[in-house]
């Protein structure tokens, strides 16, 4: 299953909903243009929605750091939310758990940005 | 399933798909040796960091250039076996993926991913190609292929 984003505002907060896997080739490609399509045009308040991507490699794992840094370069900020087991045990394994802020409920990840 | 021994190898071309193609062979091939679920899925996303490497690194593309997918089943391991046409990669220069400088860079885990998954991970680098084998203890198996409770 290929990766399938679609995007929502929620109190000034873009969620991202993402579904499928973010693997090299076309799911990181799909990734990271979303990313780059919602920052230039401003939307500097990112969750990615992750509860229903079932499989992410290394080059998945690299493409979330590029939009976290990419993000926060450009001074917005990027959350994950909803994390399944693998995806959540992949980041704990790569200490990418720290680096991330990691929400479990939609209502306290929009809170969460300033 | 028993105790036999069994081998079967695939070349495959340096795209995309072989390495897709790589990641169901193996998904298959663990799963009929009766592995878990778990393990399953860390056998197979080896398999896959270890087909991007030897097709993007390695073979960097190179139509010329084949992957060679081996698996085999000995005794109480499977092991499996890629090999590249390419320059062979420098071990030197991998960075350790966990070192506080490295955290946010965007590449350089697909190795130690394969070692946190993986029992054994065998680098091989030359100048013709590199080999990686990739081992994978079975922890009991019963007569009808699933993994015993340990």
């Amino acid at each position: 299953m290929t990766m399938k984003v679609g995007s929502r505002q929620v109190d000034g907060v873009t969620i991202v909903d993402c579904s499928g896997r973010i693997t090299l080739g076309e799911g990181s490609v799909i990734l990271r243009d979303t990313v780059r399509d919602l920052l230039s045009k401003g939307n500097k308040k990112i969750v990615l929605n992750l509860a229903d991507v079932n499989y992410i490699d290394s080059s998945g794992i690299g493409e979330l750091v590029s939009a976290f840094t990419t993000t926060k370069n450009q001074g917005g900020e990027l959350k994950l939310l909803n994390l399944t087991k693998k995806v959540n045990d992949l980041l704990q394994i790569t200490k990418l758990y720290t680096v991330f802020d990691v929400k479990d409920d939609e209502a306290s990840a929009v809170k969460s940005f300033k | 399933m028993a105790m036999t021994e069994q081998r079967v190898s695939y070349t495959l071309d340096s795209s995309l798909e072989t390495i897709d193609n790589a990641e169901e062979k193996a998904t298959r091939f663990a799963t009929e040796l009766g592995f878990g679920d778990d393990e399953v899925m860390q056998i197979s996303m080896a398999v896959r960091e270890g087909a991007v490497n030897a097709v993007l690194h390695g073979n960097a593309y190179a139509p010329d250039k084949k992957v060679t997918l081996a698996f085999e089943r000995t005794g109480s391991e499977l092991v499996i076996t890629i090999r590249d046409q390419g320059k062979g990669m420098d071990l030197s220069k991998i960075p350790n993926p966990l070192a506080p400088e490295n955290l946010l860079k965007t590449s350089g885990r697909g190795i130690f991913l394969m070692r946190s998954f993986m029992d054994v991970v065998e680098i091989r680098p030359s100048s013709t190609g590199t080999e990686l084998k990739l081992i994978k203890h079975v922890h009991g198996t019963t007569a009808g292929g699933k993994e015993a409770s340990q």
